[in-house]
């Protein structure tokens, strides 16, 4: 017995959200983690902590705000009818802004680890052999944070995969828009079909388990090049 | 013409830098203190690696800072050796190498990688990864990465420090070399008397953020109103011409300009430059020149000085022999039993000399 269609019409939709997910986390999660790894201001902790909100909170919660505040009558809502867009609720890019915001501290936390770890002294090392400040940060952050971007972009990915109740709530189940893996897998026990079920969700445990497991061992061969 | 001048003015929590400095064009200036003096301070703020409001920084022609005026560190050409080698651990011994080598353009490029690689001996380090290099070559690496910036001035923080002893034993001979080729001041900043003694030709000695004295390094190591000649290592550098070589005795003779001297047979050749450490308790003092006696240097000299020591049992007696100065440590009994006094010409007896090469 193979996927059918649908299934694996979800299984592709999960593929693209997740990766544009990584992709779009990729680029805000650097910046807000090299400053909350570097600055000194009062605002950094209250930052922090709700970027590691996520964490804590029932993806229901999440969801349910995201779904008001892009609903109809929603701020975010009202915006993007008044250009025209109509509402982010039920659409696969409302499931990339509530998947962006549900997986940030997943990219945020590890990037910042990375650069607290790197110092300050490489930086100036970098600055007396004449490299500016953008090029200190390509030339030097971003190769030494290597752990911490490879383990914030697999964490990501793995995450917004397993995804499931932010989607339900923001997303509902629309095939080829919104029906992602993890709801189709529900779905196919709701009706009772195990079968298919079962073939959806053992492909998800090898799969996270082939990714924590890479993770693991790249991490382990990154470390011997450090001092 | 890279002179350095500098005026470093700088508050940092309690301790205040209050620092007015040159160093020639060429040559080694060691910026000698305690920790805590505002070594590191000075040549941070030198460096602009720490804001100094306020101060002003000049090398040669250039000026780094004056005013509203900074220039950040990339834009300024320095070298810089810090007291950890901080070798880019993502890149091998040559990536560490090219890292300022690449920055630097072409046509400003004053040394050729090969030299400087030949100069340190990493010719057989460069695919390595820092990981896999010892404490003593790592510094080498990070020193010949400063050089490669072809830098108008070299900043050196206790570059040695972190060393251990064999690893400062092998770094030195290369430090010695190359301070005799380059051709721009360097400041060097350590705690370690040993060190100056064998590499500076100036001397900046910093308390508590101010200069207490700078100048000529035997000048200031011979000075009984300055803490270097108190030390239990106190003692004179003078410069010294291999003379020639006994080989029946296996004895070397160095000229000094306070006459000859004699030493275990040395492997430099004839004709070579170098210099030597006389230590103040090896130097006693006889009113004649002894006729039956085993020590085999023994040089007239005028008294110039005479000085309490920390122990009080001893002098300081600071001795002019044609220009050189010599520190001997005598006991106060022994100076008043001899009847010495400020202007007398004695004879200098040195027990022991070391050749510093």
């Amino acid at each position: 017995m193979g996927l059918t269609e649908a299934d694996w019409q979800a299984v592709w939709l999960t593929l693209r959200l997740a990766t544009l997910t990584t992709l779009i986390l990729l680029v805000l999660a650097t910046p807000l983690a090299w400053w909350l790894a570097h600055t000194r201001s009062r605002l950094r902790h209250p930052i922090a902590a709700i970027v590691a909100l996520p964490l804590v909170l029932p993806p229901t919660v999440l969801g349910f705000y995201l779904l008001l505040l892009m609903g109809p009558n929603g701020p975010v809502g009202e915006l993007t009818q008044w250009l025209g867009i109509g509402t982010l609720a039920f659409t696969f890019t409302g499931l990339v802004i509530a998947s962006v915001l549900y997986s940030l501290p997943f990219a945020v936390q590890p990037l910042q680890n990375a650069f607290e770890s790197i110092g300050q002294r490489p930086f100036e090392v970098a600055a007396t052999l004449r490299a500016g400040p953008w090029d200190r940060f390509l030339s030097i952050a971003l190769p030494l944070a290597r752990p911490g971007l490879l383990t914030a972009c697999v964490l990501t990915f793995a995450h917004t995969i397993g995804e499931f109740g932010v989607i339900l709530m923001i997303g509902g189940n629309i095939p080829g828009e919104t029906k992602v893996l993890s709801i189709a897998i529900y779905d196919h026990v709701e009706t009772l079909e195990y079968g298919r079920a079962n073939l959806l969700a053992a492909g998800m445990l090898v799969f996270s388990f082939l990714v924590l497991l890479g993770l693991h061992l790249s991490n382990r061969r990154v470390r011997l090049y450090r001092l | 013409m890279n002179e350095l001048l500098a005026q470093i003015r700088t508050r940092l929590g309690a301790f205040e830098l209050d620092v007015e400095l040159s160093a020639p064009a060429q040559g080694v200036t060691a910026l000698f203190g305690r920790s805590g003096s505002g070594k590191t301070s000075l040549l941070r703020c030198i460096a602009g690696l720490q804001r100094a409001p306020g101060s002003r920084v000049q090398c040669g022609e250039e000026i780094w800072q004056q005013d509203a005026l900074f220039v950040p560190p990339h834009r300024r050409a320095i070298g810089y050796v810090f007291q950890e080698p901080s070798l880019f651990a993502h890149l091998t011994v040559r990536g560490n190498l090219e890292y300022g080598w690449k920055r630097v353009r072409p046509d400003e490029r004053r040394v050729r990688f090969e030299d400087v690689v030949a100069w340190l001996g990493l010719e057989a380090l460069l695919d390595r990864r820092p990981n896999q290099l010892s404490g003593g070559q790592r510094q080498r690496v990070a020193i010949g990465r400063a050089l490669l910036t072809s830098p108008r001035l070299l900043l050196m923080d206790e570059p040695l420090a972190s060393l251990d002893l064999e690893s400062k034993g092998e770094i030195l001979p290369y430090l010695e070399r190359l301070f005799a080729e380059l051709k721009m001041p360097v400041l060097y900043v350590s705690h370690a008397p040993a060190e100056v003694m064998r590499l500076a030709q100036r001397l900046i000695l910093l308390e508590e953020g101010k200069v207490r004295a700078a100048g000529e390094l035997n000048g200031l190591l011979t000075d009984p109103d300055l803490p270097l000649a108190h030390l239990d290592e106190a003692g004179a550098v003078i410069e010294a011409r291999v003379e020639g070589h006994d080989e029946e005795y296996h004895l070397t003779y160095l000229q000094t300009s306070g006459g000859r001297l004699t030493l275990s047979r040395s492997s430099l050749p004839v004709g070579a430059v170098s210099r030597v450490r006389v230590l103040a308790r090896d130097v006693s003092l006889t009113l004649t020149q002894p006729e039956q006696t085993s020590i085999s240097n023994i040089l007239p000299a005028r008294i110039v000085g005479i000085a309490e020591d920390r122990d009080p049992a001893q002098l300081l007696v600071q001795l002019d022999l044609a220009g050189s100065r010599l520190l001997s440590r005598i006991t106060r009994r022994s100076a008043a039993s001899l009847g010495i006094g400020v202007g007398m010409e004695v004879f200098a007896q040195v027990k022991s000399v070391a050749l510093m090469a």
